[in-house]
């Protein structure tokens, strides 16, 4: 790569959806942005190869999408558009204006993540005009024919446009349940690039980056949240491990069996930060006690050393703000950790009556994984026949499999 | 403004509708006018059972879909945009069922 490619790749990366999100706001149509922005990079390639990198990449991009996205809309080519145009609350400004151009990417992400799209559609529209992915990138990261999941885009930017959803930042009354759904998509794409669901060992490093890049951009449009800062240490606590979770061959790695030597102490100081920032500032949310729970795990000199009754209490605390059965899974296994593996499968018992986590692999994995430290051999076995049966993760069949055969008396 | 149909599904009840909701459903313009939006127009339909479907040359009693909670009415109201739409739209007297908010076409003027 050139000099001037490497600049606009890096631009692409850090400014698209700074540069959209302004450029919306004059076109009042996603697509004709969409279209600017691709136009406005593909002219820094040349641009700036002659006449040099400006100082502010993104004002520079900003500036030739809207003029550019102006230039169309007078030939009349967009105005011919049957679906109505975005809704903008403040006065549109017409001429290009002079700087700063107003931050509009918080518009954007509340535009992509309003609870009137279905959630697959806003993990889709966030990575396609927030992040900037290509639309056969996103169909790549979920494992769906490039056609789905252009079409799924297309409904979406209809429904955006149709049901005027507004292109605007929620109102404080609203704010933090809207904030919970973006919130919640960005952690949603880190997962699904950390575990990927299904398929190959290959771990979607793309989407984790996406996601822990979104994390930042939040944070800097909204420093004062509790929540987003609880999101970004959450993600940096996982990421700080994420090199220790398989071993060379890709074998899933037990938390106790992880290289803690490997782990990158500079992102679990700056998680450990956030943390003590989110939950310092009044009561912590879901996000914030998450990333408290994966802090402590972090710091942990071993396994054993882990502070459980302190894990344990903030799971209690979880419970309270986010009574999810899968939170009361996990909360077992600090349960067998501080009060015995059989409190915990007790409780463990307890959920798998209540029926709600039917079908979630980690439910019967856990109970036999508690079983086989009971000694309870058979019981371990079955259970562990039980979780392989519906996992669609190669890495993790090799491991229930692997398990299973520790849990079966040697013949 | 933008305009929206808002369709109204109820579990039906023998007595029909109560007295108070229909009360209710009496007062909900001014309401919505309260906050800023206006109902352009109301429809309240007879229970299901009184429906007749055609589909092509065959003509069948009941609704044309059935479903757990039937359509018990519709009115078309002007907001700001999606986000004000639903918050009027939640304004609307419900007993046991929902409501669903669509947009219309042909009014995309801003």
């Amino acid at each position: 790569m050139s000099g001037v490619e490497e600049a606009v790749a890096e631009a692409h990366r850090r400014e698209w959806a700074y540069v959209l999100a302004a450029t919306v706001r004059v076109t009042r149509d996603i697509d004709a942005a969409e279209e600017a922005v691709q136009d406005a990079y593909v002219q820094a390639l040349s641009t700036w190869e002659s006449s040099g990198v400006p100082d502010r990449p993104g004002a520079w991009l900003t500036t030739v999408a809207r003029r550019r996205a102006l230039n169309t809309m007078r030939r009349g080519l967009t105005l011919t558009e049957k679906l109505p145009l975005l809704l903008v609350p403040e006065e549109t400004e017409m001429t290009v204006p002079a700087e700063p151009i107003p931050d509009d990417r918080l518009r954007l992400i509340f535009t992509c993540c309003h609870p009137a799209l279905g959630q697959e559609a806003q993990v889709a529209l966030t990575l396609r005009l927030v992040c900037g992915v290509a639309t056969p990138d996103i169909a790549q990261a979920f494992l769906v024919p490039d056609a789905t999941m252009a079409a799924r885009l297309t409904r979406a930017k209809k429904k955006i446009a149709a049901a005027r959803i507004p292109y605007a930042v929620p109102d404080a009354a609203a704010l933090p349940e809207r904030l919970d759904a973006v919130l919640t998509v960005i952690h949603l794409l880190y997962a699904t690039g950390h575990t990927a669901p299904s398929g190959s060992s290959l771990v979607r490093d793309d989407l984790t980056t996406r996601a822990m890049d979104l994390a930042r951009m939040l944070l800097l449009l909204l420093p004062a949240d509790r929540e987003v800062t609880g999101l970004l240490a959450l993600l940096l606590a996982h990421h700080a491990r994420r090199t220790t979770r398989t071993d060379a061959t890709g074998r899933l790695l037990r938390l106790e069996e992880q290289d803690r030597s490997l782990w990158d102490r500079a992102m679990i100081a700056e998680s450990d930060r956030l943390v003590v920032a989110a939950l310092s500032a009044g009561p912590p949310g879901r996000f914030s006690l998450q990333a408290a729970i994966a802090a402590l795990h972090a710091e942990a000199a071993t396994y054993e050393a882990t502070d459980w009754s302190q894990i344990l209490t903030l799971y209690d605390a979880l419970l309270r703000v986010w009574p999810s059965p899968v939170v009361a899974l996990n909360r077992a296994v600090a349960v067998s950790m501080v009060t015995g593996p059989a409190a915990a499968l007790a409780e463990v018992e307890r959920l798998e009556e209540k029926g709600r986590l039917a079908g979630y692999r980690y439910l019967p994995a856990t109970k036999a994984d508690l079983l086989s430290r009971l000694g309870r051999h058979a019981e371990a076995a079955e259970a562990y026949r039980a979780a392989l049966a519906l996992s669609d993760n190669a890495a993790e069949q090799d491991f229930l499999v692997e398990r299973l055969r520790s849990a079966q008396p040697t013949s | 403004m933008a305009q929206y149909a808002v369709l109204i599904f109820e579990h039906e009840t023998p007595g029909g509708p109560s007295p108070e909701l229909l009360e209710a459903h009496g007062r909900l313009p001014e309401r919505i006018a309260d906050q800023g939006g206006r109902v352009l127009a109301g429809l309240a339909l007879e229970p299901s059972g009184t429906a007749t479907a055609i589909r092509g040359d065959l003509i069948t009693d009941g609704p044309f879909i059935e479903t757990k909670e039937a359509m018990a009415g519709v009115f078309v109201l002007e907001a700001r945009d999606l986000d004000h739409a639903l918050a009027l739209a939640a304004l609307t007297p419900i007993a046991n069922g929902g409501v669903e908010v669509r947009p219309l076409t042909g009014f995309g003027v801003m």
